[in-house]
């Protein structure tokens, strides 16, 4: 499924809000959203929510035989599924390029950094490794999938427990984990992916992009750390040139942020460990607030107010005076309308004309009606120099002009009524 | 691999350069008839051979074609024979995707696109052996077919992927150098603005060096569009001789 474009106001919008430094939602040009890491009920599940983009990790294990060149270590292996869950973007199972690109962007991340010590995940050399999967579910894409993803992956990670394994000889017993505590993975550093995005030939700069200022972007840098402030991987993309300059400073920027996200990692995974040794619950459904799943929890946004009520008077000023009262419809016979002070009615004025009409509809009982119509005409002639309040227009020389009133339509029914049944 | 000294002593490399010193470059272009430009260019042991057409009309879906500009399309594959041990999947595997988005992305950077819009410039770049710095190879492997085409460009697009051992940058890394862990930092520059087309790095690096390598780069690229600048002006000579005749 396609999806729908960009319009060009709101591309012009969007950028013009950049250029005067304003972000759609409130916050500063070096501001993460709100991120908020839960874990799953097994270990090695991880849920990370950055602002409105929601990502889970799953981290499993496997024994399996290791490769030809590398003998005594493990494998790891990661997996990005962008599902259209995540965004009516995204097609099953087409490989388009932005999943290629998150791939290979999360393999040079975490895999080629070595966050992992391989070698211990090896149980007999040249025979039985463990190879460790990491699989990154995109549940919803509000932007900034790679730092979101990055961040779940570690996290499952470091929470991961993996099978303790016993070797008596040539014997290898894996235990379960009720024979045995599951071990913790050696993990050296959390590398950690934080993205800048360029507007405007590389002029404005902004961190953690939502998904419309990733829509008008002109490219992204991703600059991926660890909290001793050894950068794991720098990657440029889209079409923007850079200088050397703005990559140092995007550098200096990231190893703040990194070290910040890190403590809140940290303080994630200490949580849930306490939660887990009180016998708390925990799991997805707890990590939902209310007892709906569907809901989407919005919080208060600040909207900038200060010079709003300013402009907003200026801008009425500026705006055309408020144009006359249109009169309102006059009506010189019951059923017949005029608006405005156009052309003279004609319609139903005279008496005579409306005899004429009447002797054409119905024979019979003409005089009657017609001393009914007059009856009704005087009635209304009272009813319209007794109100106050009421537009009087024409300055015909005929009779005297009837105004509509609200109370009419009885009336006129009345008088139809009356009419038919003379007719009839 | 752990035992080969990357750096000796005296400041030599395991091929005998120094420190900041590239690969031999031979190049050649105009070297197939049927294509719009193209080049082949050697760095070290490292041989790429690249292949444009365009600007032509957009094949394929239409609905790609830009309004306002040109499409470039680029498709990197490595010959089987071009690895120690024989490649498999010559393209469609991840890297090989990866590669070619980043040469795409590096183009669109430096050709002047505006001047073509609703066409496509379609590039081919083929590895024949792989000796390290595959993606540099390629960038100035298509640089020169790019301008044998004839497509106007900003400027020259150089690449070089320096290492860093011992404090040291390392320029223009064989294969040898990159599979050792060490940081590795590819970088495609387009020289006179000193502008970076695209930025890559693997491996862990403490910040404190980034910009010692960044500069150790941008120079090694500098060195590398003097000889690239080289190649085309003697190529245009030879080729005026010709047919002047």
């Amino acid at each position: 499924m396609k999806d729908t474009p960009l319009s060009n106001c709101e591309r012009d919008f969007l950028l013009k809000a950049i250029e005067e430094k304003k972000r759609l939602d409130g916050r500063q040009t070096y501001d993460y959203r709100k991120m908020k890491i839960t874990f799953g009920t097994d270990y090695g599940c991880c849920f990370v929510d950055l602002g409105k983009t929601r990502v889970m990790a799953q981290v499993s294990c496997e024994l399996v035989a290791p490769k030809e060149s590398r003998p005594n270590e493990g494998i790891m292996f990661f997996n990005i599924e962008l599902s259209p869950m995540a965004s009516p973007a995204f097609e099953q199972g087409r490989q388009s390029e932005l999943s290629v690109k998150l791939n290979r962007q999360l393999e040079r991340c975490l895999r080629n950094s070595k966050c992992i010590d391989t070698e211990s995940l090896c149980v007999v050399s040249g025979e039985k490794v463990w190879q460790i999967r990491v699989d990154v579910h995109l549940l919803n894409h509000d932007g900034n999938l790679m730092d979101a993803a990055s961040i779940a992956a570690i996290t499952a990670l470091c929470h991961f427990r993996r099978p303790d394994v016993g070797i008596q000889g040539d014997e290898v017993t894996v235990y379960s984990p009720e024979e045995r505590d599951p071990i913790p993975l050696s993990i050296y550093h959390m590398p950690i992916s934080v993205s800048f995005s360029f507007f405007q030939q590389g002029t404005y700069l902004l961190v953690d992009p939502c998904e419309r200022e990733e829509r008008v972007m002109d490219g992204l840098l991703m600059i991926a750390m660890n909290k001793h402030r050894e950068i794991c991987s720098i990657q440029s993309s889209g079409g923007i040139m850079l200088l050397k300059e703005q990559v140092m400073r995007c550098s200096k920027i990231a190893s703040v942020k990194v070290s910040e996200i890190t403590e809140l990692l940290n303080k994630a995974l200490v949580n849930d460990k306490k939660a887990r040794k009180e016998g708390g619950r925990c799991g997805f459904a707890e990590s939902l607030p209310q007892e709906r799943i569907t809901a989407l929890k919005m919080e208060e946004t600040s909207v900038e107010m200060t010079d709003a009520t300013e402009r907003a008077k200026d801008i009425v000023q500026k705006a055309d005076a408020r144009p006359q009262k249109v009169p309102s419809p006059v009506v010189p016979v019951p059923g017949v309308g005029q608006v405005g002070q156009g052309l003279q009615n004609t319609w139903g004025l005279e008496e005579d004309e409306d005899d004429e009409e009447e002797a054409e509809e119905c024979d019979s009982g003409e005089e009657q009606e017609e001393a009914v119509t007059k009856m009704e005409e005087e009635r209304h002639e009272k009813e319209a120099s007794g109100e106050g309040d009421v537009v009087e227009i024409s300055d015909s020389e005929e009779e005297d002009v009837v105004i509509l009133h609200p109370a009419m339509p009885d009336k006129a029914l009345k008088w139809v009524h009356q009419f038919s049944m003379h007719c009839n | 691999m752990a035992g080969l000294e990357l750096l000796s002593d005296q400041g030599y490399r395991l091929d005998g350069r120094k420190a900041t010193e590239l690969r031999k470059v031979q190049a050649r272009m105009g070297v197939f008839a049927q294509a719009d430009g193209s080049a082949y260019l050697e760095q070290g042991n490292t041989k790429a051979l690249a292949v444009v057409y365009g600007p032509h009309e957009v094949r394929g879906a239409r609905s790609r074609s830009r309004h306002d500009r040109a499409m470039i399309n680029c498709q990197y594959s490595m010959a089987t024979f071009s690895t120690a041990e024989r490649k498999r999947r010559p393209h469609g595997d991840r890297k090989s995707t990866e590669m070619s988005l980043h040469l795409k992305q590096t183009f669109e950077a430096a050709v002047m696109t505006q001047l073509y819009p609703r066409s496509q410039i379609d590039i081919f770049v083929k590895i024949l052996q792989s000796d390290g710095g595959n993606y540099s190879v390629c960038v100035n492997a298509a640089t020169l077919a790019m301008i044998d085409a004839g497509i106007p460009m900003r400027d020259y697009v150089c690449a070089c992927t320096v290492g860093f051992v011992d404090e040291t940058p390392l320029a223009d890394l064989c294969y040898a150098e990159e599979g050792g862990g060490v940081s590795s930092l590819a970088l495609a520059l387009l020289p006179r603005g000193g502008q970076i087309a695209l930025l890559q790095m693997d491996a862990r690096l403490h910040q404190d060096h980034l910009e010692a390598l960044m500069e150790a780069a941008m120079t090694a690229c500098k060195g590398v569009s003097k000889v690239l600048d080289e190649v085309v002006r003697l190529h245009l000579q030879e080729v005026s001789v010709l047919s002047a005749e």
